[in-house]
């Protein structure tokens, strides 16, 4: 147990039973981090590349995974929709989350409740968020039952149901219960921002508006990143939510790619068209992530 | 940085505005930029909380009012039944015997989920903030990437990693998943809380001859279990609200309550019964909304630590 402290204390041992403890107690985190995380990822890389089927087998066919994934009608859509989701959930979710993080910044009274009202949907999971909103947008019982016994017979409003916007149907869903953890993260932000900024805006009659859009975002550029890449690494995993919600129906319209892996891998003993598509998420997540590590690096060293 | 607690500024200046230099406003409680504020606010809360109050109100009524009413109205006549039936005997396939099944899988998986993947991820942390080696820094910036990398990259190599353990589709290899996904995000947590423990009180227990162990359970545990709690926090709702490892990971018998009750409520066979369906949603989301309303600020805390200071 104090070998650490008494090999130190006395000379210097070979490099490697240096700090011996430490090492140890890191063992776990290096697991991981070598065997599953990098591991894993090459290993469903590599064999994304092969005829695999019921069991990953290393037989080797070049690209034909990624161009059957391709021309696959079932990926297309769930690319599609990640593309509907992702942009809408990234703009929505901003702009609503600094918009509550800047009105619960004026000083007002319960901050605490309004606070813990919108983040409650956070806390609760996307399988529990995406059934009650699947029965809050039933067409027979919910929103447009009760719209239409109040009198407007002809209301319409059953996107589970549409395939042309089922998609924004799952969107309601996904930002009631993320938009809370973006106004936190902003409302951390704003907090952080000097009290003398404010003041010497107000001493320079700037209004409001035009000192947080110029002044108070362009400060807060970390935090919209870091909010950005949080976003973004959430929406390439959407999965629960549109299980629960529709179990990606009607037909087809709502798949989305992590749903399209699963089913390849565990319903359709296809495994081949799961490690490709998952292959084809890791990218995506990449193209965010690279940019960013550089950006946070950069920083890093120059402090 | 995330300093909560300045709504108590010594003079409470009601607005950032100033429209012209005449010092300090007189307060008016409703003015109409109050009248703003308060007013979007409500509303928000009001879009907020709808959602919980429909699931109450459903799961407290009889089926036959709910086809005549609408879902917001208050329940006339008051039944627990749905919940009894939610809990106890709800069928998932050929299963009736409800959602305390998944509930007690669900407590099985979570504990031993949390206490490892805490023990392990704070003696991580604690080693990368006071202990460096050589080559930490790149195990862990690999470890931070792996928490970007979407779960379906690795999701079969697991599989073969648990088959080969022997644990495939069983609580344990759940248990272990939870504690392997769990660790980025726990061991940056930590990191980061040892790293602002002041230096001297380390050197001073190294000068006193404490070794890796001894600083850790007698200086670094007890002065950081806030930390232990926003972590424990993390971990419970996160565990108690997966699905995918759920799924992918175990066998019907011992399916976490997110996926018993999905499989309970979007099951094609026999008539709906929504007020089941929303009983059962709700004691599903019951766990980590008492853990929420609970904690209070650690749990914000615990966001903003894993979020913001990254």
């Amino acid at each position: 147990m104090t070998t650490t402290s008494t090999a130190a204390a006395s000379q210097r041992p070979i490099r490697l039973f240096r700090n011996k403890a430490a090492k140890i107690a890191a063992i776990p985190m290096i697991l991981t981090a070598l065997v599953v995380f990098m591991g894993g990822t090459i290993w469903t890389i590599v064999f994304s590349f092969t005829k695999s089927r019921l069991l990953p087998r290393a037989d080797f066919i070049g690209l034909d995974q990624y161009e059957r994934l391709w021309s696959s009608s079932k990926w297309m859509i769930a690319i599609e929709n990640l593309i509907i989701f992702g942009l809408c959930s990234l703009v929505f979710s901003l702009v609503i989350g600094f918009v509550l993080a800047a009105l619960l910044d004026q000083k007002i009274r319960f901050e605490n409740t309004f606070r813990t009202i919108m983040l409650y949907p956070f806390a609760l999971s996307f399988i529990v968020t995406g059934l009650v909103w699947q029965w809050i947008l039933n067409p027979d019982f919910g929103i447009q039952h009760v719209v239409r016994s109040a009198g407007w017979e002809s209301f319409s409003f059953d996107p589970l149901n549409n395939q042309a916007i089922v998609i924004y149907g799952i969107l309601i869903a996904g930002l009631w219960q993320g938009t809370g953890l973006i106004m936190c993260l902003m409302l951390a932000g704003l907090r952080g921002i000097d009290e003398d900024i404010w003041k010497a805006a107000r001493v320079d009659g700037i209004p409001a508006w035009k000192t947080y859009i110029f002044i108070v975002i362009p400060m807060m550029r970390p935090v919209f990143v870091t909010t950005l890449v949080i976003i973004a690494s959430g929406i390439v995993r959407l999965y629960d939510l549109v299980v629960a919600q529709t179990s990606g129906g009607p037909g087809i319209a709502s798949e989305v790619p992590a749903k399209y892996v699963y089913d390849a891998m565990f319903l359709s003993q296809n495994l081949g068209q799961g490690f490709a598509g998952s292959t084809m998420m890791l990218l995506a997540v990449l193209i965010v992530l690279i940019p960013w590590a550089y950006m946070e690096f950069g920083g890093r060293q120059r402090d | 940085m995330t300093d909560v607690t300045s709504l108590n500024a010594p003079h409470a200046v009601t607005t950032r505005r100033l429209d012209g230099p005449s010092g300090a406003k007189p307060k008016r409680a409703i003015s109409p930029r109050n009248v703003f504020i308060y007013g979007t606010l409500l509303l928000v809360s009001v879009y907020y909380l709808l959602p919980l109050y429909v699931m109450i109100v459903t799961s407290l009524k009889g089926m036959p009012e709910i086809r005549l009413g609408n879902i917001f109205a208050p329940p006339v006549e008051v039944t627990f039944e749905p919940w009894v039936k939610a809990w106890a005997t709800a069928c998932t396939g050929l299963n009736c015997d409800g959602l305390s099944r998944g509930f007690w899988n669900s407590v099985q998986i979570t504990v031993p989920s949390v206490i490892l993947s805490i023990a392990i991820a704070s003696v991580n942390g604690y080693a990368l903030a006071n202990w460096r080696f050589k080559g930490a820094d790149v195990f862990f910036t690999i470890l931070i990437f792996g928490a970007f990398i979407p779960y379906q990259v690795m999701l079969y190599p697991i599989v073969i990693l648990l088959r080969e353990l022997g644990i495939y589709g069983t609580l344990w290899g759940l248990i272990l998943v939870h504690t392997i996904f769990g660790m980025p995000i726990l061991t940056l947590l930590f990191r980061n809380y040892f790293t602002s423990v002041p230096e001297e009180l380390f050197k001073a227990a190294r000068v006193d001859g404490a070794g890796f162990w001894g600083i850790y359970f007698k200086i670094m545990l007890p002065m950081s279990l806030p930390i232990f709690v926003v972590a424990m926090i993390i971990q419970i709702t996160g565990v108690w609200n997966d699905f995918l490892f759920g799924v992918v990971y175990t066998k019907p018998d011992v399916y976490p309550m997110t996926v018993q009750l999905n499989n309970i409520v979007n099951s094609v066979q026999g008539v709906k019964e929504y007020n089941v369906n929303m009983a059962a949603t709700i004691i599903t989301g019951l766990v980590p909304l008492i853990v929420y309303f609970v904690s209070g600020k650690l749990f914000v805390r615990g966001i903003a630590a894993g979020a913001v200071k990254g």
